[in-house]
């Protein structure tokens, strides 16, 4: 089963580079999952091709999610999980983007994808190109910043609570009484990479 | 005097506090008359970030957030995540825990359905089927209470199994609630099916093709009632779904009261999955024995350093997962409930997108309600089956 999975998926994956041609940047399968890479300028019609070619049907576009690297130049991945009902398959398209650079929105072909693009922009702040209405989704009224970025705090920069006085909700700066806490658990068992305190000291004797 | 005033569209907000809107929702609705001419829900409003804290939680810490979810049915939501883990980490539960998992995953689908048919129904002017219906979710609290010791947010699902084997009895007790069952949606039937102001209000409201609804990315009942036979239980089984005898119900005109119908039929074909889940369920342990991911036994703790430093290890730092990435969805009451998990190979996800199934069915709100009567679309939004803590996050 998981053979004959795996030999669908490979085949899916050379008939969409085939047929795309250099709109497929790559392709590789992982977890027994089809990942194929591809640009900005051509996501729309990659969808498009993939929602309407015989061999493909994908029908439904379940998900679109965005992952930030802020080590990489362009950070912001974008990934659209797609589901083919006739024949039982899901792909991820997989589009690489920056602050800056806009990824066009895909709402044309598939009408879900609308509220999917706001709720990415929301969070990491990946521009949609051409959408009908890229309003922030989930986060407050007003609100500032992308929270779901790797440099954005966890407990995030304001806070509110309601004033007795002023009659109102009111936004302050956050206050922790305790600082948050991270524990490094990347073992020395498990990973020694880093240097351990005190090293620092050794070399400088040496040199 | 002015021949005739113009007429301008009203601008009616639903919500946020609206006992229709099944949570907190903010529809901004423009009324041209008592004619919906345009919704645009605002949503929100209990965002608690829950994707952001995932990522600085270990594996086993970010479990009880799914809990919080979908509050109605909350272990579908783990076994979509252990499910998502455990694919990335390369192992999978022993039989029994399998069993277990299905067991309750079906029974958290009936506490969902109990929930929201009846719901619909008290939207749309019945009041007795849903207090009917709390009384059967109580019995199925009970079951939560006694094999996890919680009644809602379990936290029972573990990544390789469940936490703990169900107490003795519980078997039979579940059975015979089983036996019993049937009846109460019998009676609940009787009263909904064949009621006249019922039918009125569902029936060929809110109607959805094959095509648009899949389109609209629904799933679940709310794609099923559009004729589409498509069930991840069946097409793309996970657990011991594929040792399970069960039907699949599909609807055929794709309104409000199909979707009603296919939620009772599946409380059935739940109750015939409970059933067989007790008489085929193996002996044998419920968590993986592979002790870098499960923990060791409170006993073998005792005895042996290495269990200790076992749990010590798991319980602080947790398990790591091999780099990776993987969409795992399972087939949730409300429809197709996915987790995309991305591990970089530290014992955090690295990130982790949850894809709720009531958020494309919300997205299509304005769609689905559009030429509707103000009072249809609380309907529509009843059969959507839409709760909060999964759409918001």
């Amino acid at each position: 089963m998981d053979d004959a999975n795996q030999d669908a998926l490979e085949e899916l994956g050379a008939h969409v580079t085939a047929k795309l041609g250099n709109a497929v940047i790559d392709h590789h399968i992982g977890n027994g999952e089809l990942n194929v890479e591809t640009t900005g300028d051509d996501i729309v019609r990659v969808l498009k091709f993939l929602r309407d070619d015989a061999s493909c049907q994908f029908k439904s576009l379940m998900d679109v999610c965005g992952v930030d690297y802020p080590e990489q130049e362009k950070r912001f991945e974008v990934n659209y999980n797609l589901l083919s009902y006739k024949h039982n398959q899901r792909i991820r398209i997989k589009v690489r983007t920056d602050e800056d650079t806009p990824v066009p929105s895909v709402s044309t072909v598939f009408p879900t994808a609308s509220w999917f693009e706001r709720e990415c922009w929301d969070m990491y702040g990946v521009f949609f190109s051409e959408h009908p209405d890229l309003r922030r989704l989930l986060t407050d009224y007003g609100f500032e910043g992308h929270p779901l970025r790797k440099d954005f705090p966890l407990t995030g920069y304001v806070e509110v609570r309601y004033d007795d006085e002023q009659k109102r909700v009111v936004y302050e700066p956050v206050k922790l009484t305790q600082a948050f806490r991270s524990f490094d658990f990347l073992s020395p068992w498990e990973g020694m990479t880093r240097e351990l305190p005190g090293d620092e000291k050794a070399e400088a004797e040496e040199g | 005097m002015a021949a005739e005033a113009e007429i301008k569209n009203l601008t009616l907000n639903f919500g946020p506090q609206h006992p229709a809107a099944h949570g907190v929702l903010r529809m901004v609705m423009e009324m041209d008359g008592e004619i919906v001419e345009r919704i645009d829900p605002h949503i929100g409003l209990l965002h608690r970030g829950t994707e952001k804290l995932i990522e600085y939680k270990t594996y086993l810490q970010a479990m009880p957030y799914f809990d919080r979810l979908d509050y109605v049915a909350p272990m579908c939501q783990e076994h979509a995540f252990v499910l998502a883990a455990e694919k990335l980490l390369g192992i999978a539960p022993p039989a029994r825990g399998q069993y277990v998992r299905v067991l309750f995953a079906e029974i958290s689908r009936i506490l969902n359905h109990l929930l929201n048919a009846p719901a619909l129904a008290m939207d749309v002017g019945a009041m007795t089927p849903m207090l009917w219906a709390f009384e059967e979710r109580e019995k199925l609290m009970e079951f939560y209470e006694g094999t996890c010791g919680a009644r809602l947010h379990a936290a029972y699902f573990r990544v390789g199994g469940v936490h703990q084997d169900m107490p003795a009895g519980m078997g039979d007790d579940i059975l015979a609630w089983a036996d019993a069952f049937p009846k109460f949606l019998d009676d609940m039937e009787t009263l909904l099916n064949e009621n006249r102001i019922f039918k009125q209000r569902t029936v060929d409201i809110g109607v959805v093709s094959e095509e648009e609804a899949m389109a609209w990315g629904f799933s679940g009942p709310m794609l099923r009632a559009s004729g589409v036979p498509w069930d991840l239980r069946k097409s793309q089984p996970y657990d011991v779904y594929d040792e399970m005898d069960f039907d699949i119900p599909i609807g055929k005109n794709g309104d409000c009261y199909d979707r009603y119908l296919i939620r009772v039929e599946e409380m059935r074909q739940s109750v015939r999955i409970v059933r067989q889940c007790i008489e085929n369920m193996p002996d044998g342990p419920v968590m993986t024995e592979d002790g870098k991911v499960g923990p060791p036994s409170r006993g073998e703790m005792k005895r042996s350093m290495e269990a200790l430093i076992h749990h010590f290890k798991l319980y602080t730092e947790g398990f790591h997962v091999p780099p990776g990435e993987t969409y795992t969805a399972v087939e949730a009451p409300k429809g197709e409930f996915g987790v995309y998990l991305v591990s970089d190979g530290t014992n955090k996800p690295y990130r982790c997108k949850i894809r709720a199934p009531g958020f494309a069915h919300l997205q299509a709100m304005d769609y689905l309600c559009k030429g509707h009567m103000l009072a249809d679309s609380v309907a529509i939004l009843g059969a959507m089956d839409v709760v909060f803590g999964e759409i918001d996050r």
